[in-house]
This record gives structure tokens, sequence and C-alpha cells, in this order.
């Protein structure tokens, strides 16, 4: 399809959207990812039964986390798409990109900046 | 096993910010299960703490581990030369835990990061229930395998109260009559007359009410 998207992304490839973990995202965070997304099959569609249902809640974790620790739950989304929409692929990474570019840089980033 | 629930993060924050060396330990026991205090949970805490820190500006250091059990002398030994470096520790283990740690190390900052609940069961992920209140003697062979000290409101021993409607308890619909649950099984076993029996007064000396409590086994002591 020879499609774009922003060359911002690191693109973390897993079996199934199941096995990421909370701590992955969060680590993301601590080592200075301004947002991270998950990508996952559409609800009831998953071929391990509820892989992307246990992603979503742990989206919904880390973004409490994140909210509490100050850097920002909106920096972490969840999507859902089938594996043929490479188009709508495209747009959540632009749509994406866009709310992290508004929302500015991690501000862990900026504080360790200062502090060092 | 031990139920214990998640201390909000901030709540955790607010005790130990003043200190720039800490310490997360938690339990490989009843709290790994119930996942409140296991080595997935006290990475989580670590990472949120270190960006909660590096976000204030505050250069912190936050280390991790998890040991078998922390209500033992022997898993807790495990920390005696690497403790004197940190400046508090935040354990994850249940109250006994916390104790047990805040009692060995005596000189160490020690804060607990979970609210322990209960003894109790996993019904099914990420909901438990209490089972078992430790009154120190037992009647379950008496009520068909559930206990009504922990699963009576009124902690009833010769059956329902007059607060018992289509087998829920008074103080919440979602809650079973400990009684009805007896009596069903009583009958299902075919035990029914056993019912009639008036359990006598309880000695109530080895439940809490008698003062902190104690087991001594000298068959096993050494």
């Amino acid at each position: 399809m020879r499609l774009r998207y922003p060359d911002t992304i690191r693109i973390i490839r897993v079996p199934c959207t199941g096995k990421v973990d909370l701590l992955h995202i969060l680590r993301a965070f601590e080592r200075g990812a301004d947002g991270v997304y998950v990508v996952g099959c559409m609800e009831g569609d998953c071929r391990f039964d509820r892989g992307n249902l246990r992603a979503r809640k742990r989206v919904e974790q880390a973004k409490a986390i994140l909210d509490k620790v100050g850097v920002g739950g909106e920096r972490v989304k969840m999507f859902n798409l089938s594996s043929g929409e490479g188009p709508r692929f495209a747009e959540y990474a632009v749509e994406m990109t866009k709310k992290i570019t508004e929302m500015g840089p991690n501000p862990i980033k900026e504080a360790m900046g200062k502090a060092a | 096993m031990i139920v214990a629930n998640k201390k909000p993060i901030e709540e955790i924050i607010e005790m130990v910010k003043g200190y720039r060396k800490i310490l997360i330990a938690g339990c490989n026991e009843c709290v790994t299960v119930c996942e409140a205090g296991g080595k997935k949970e006290v990475g989580v805490l670590a990472s949120s703490m270190r960006m909660f820190f590096m976000n204030e500006g505050l250069k912190t250091e936050i280390d991790e581990i998890t040991l078998e059990r922390q209500c033992d002398h022997e898993y807790l030994e495990e920390l005696r030369n690497s403790i004197d470096q940190y400046e508090a520790v935040v354990s994850l283990a249940c109250g006994v835990g916390v104790q047990f740690m805040a009692e060995k190390y005596f000189a160490t900052h020690v804060y607990p990061g979970v609210n322990t609940c209960f003894m109790g069961v996993t019904e099914e992920r990420g909901v438990w229930s209490e089972r078992c209140q430790g009154c120190g003697k037992c009647i379950l062979d008496r009520t068909a395998g559930i206990c009504p000290i922990s699963r009576c409101a009124k902690r009833l021993l010769n059956g329902p109260c007059g607060g018992s409607t289509k087998g829920k308890c008074e103080i919440s619909k979602d809650l079973d009559c400990a009684w009805q649950l007896i009596i069903d099984r009583l009958k299902e076993l075919g035990r029914l007359d056993e019912y009639e029996e008036i359990a006598p007064i309880k000695d109530w000396s080895t439940e809490r009410a008698g003062g902190p409590r104690k087991v001594v086994r000298e068959d096993v002591r050494q």
C-alpha cells in the first residue's frame, strides 16, 4: 500500500496485545518515551480470546498511574483494528503523533535535564 | 491466604517522599497471589515512584527485591547485608511482613505498601472474599464446612437471625446469609438433624478479644 505514517514511531511487535504488560508501558515512559499506544485486534476478534481486552485493562491502569505521577495519562492509548486495515493503522499513527506533539515532550525528560 | 489490597500510589509517595534511597520489598506468598505485593507489583510501584521523583527533579534511587516470605527469619535475613544502605523500605508484604521487617531491622524506616484485609479465597480473578477470622477454636465440623464466625455479620452460632431474607443477609443484598448456606449444605449432606443441636457458648478467649495470641509447640520447638 506504500502508506505514509510519522517516522517518530517505534514499532514493537508482540505476538498478541495480551503480551503487553503494564510494566512495559511504564518503563517506556520512565526511559523517556513521549507517548505509547497499543494497537490490538478488534474486540471480540482476539485469536487468544481475551488478549486485547487484557491489554485494554493494562492501558487503563497505566493511564491512572501516569496521571498520579504527573506524566499524564493522555499519553497512553489503546486502538483496535483488524489486520487488513493498513490505512487505519497509518491514521492512528498520525492521530497519536499529532496528540503527543500538542502535549509536548515527556515532562520527566525536562525535569531530569534541569536536575542534572 | 492473607488478602491485601494495594495502597494508592500517592499515599505511598507521601510516606517516603523525604527519602533519597528506597527499597521496595515484595513478598512471594499471599500478596503475590492476590496481586497486591508480588514481584510484578514491586516493579510497577518502583517504576511509578521513579517517574514521580524524576518529574519532581529529585534524584532518588529506588531498588526492588521480592523475598520468598517476609514472615520468616530465613528469608528476611537475605536483607541483612544490604538493608543499611537504604534510608527507607516500603514493604508490600501483609502487615505481618511489615512488622517482622521492622522488628528485625530496628534502625530502618519501614513503611507499609498494602492494606492487609483478611484471610480469604480467590472467588475469581480480581475478587477475594473472607473465609476465616482465626478465632482459635474451629467449629467447621458442626457447620457443614461453612464458617458463621467469618461469614455471618453477627457471628451467630445457632441459626440465622431475622435479617435473613431469601438467602441474603440484611446488611447487603450481595452477601449470602451464612446460616442459609449452612442449612442448605447440611440438607444436601443429609445431616440436617445436626442443626437442631444447640451450640454451647463459644470460648472467645482464643479469639483476638483475648489479646494478642501466640502458638507455642514444644513438640517441634528447638
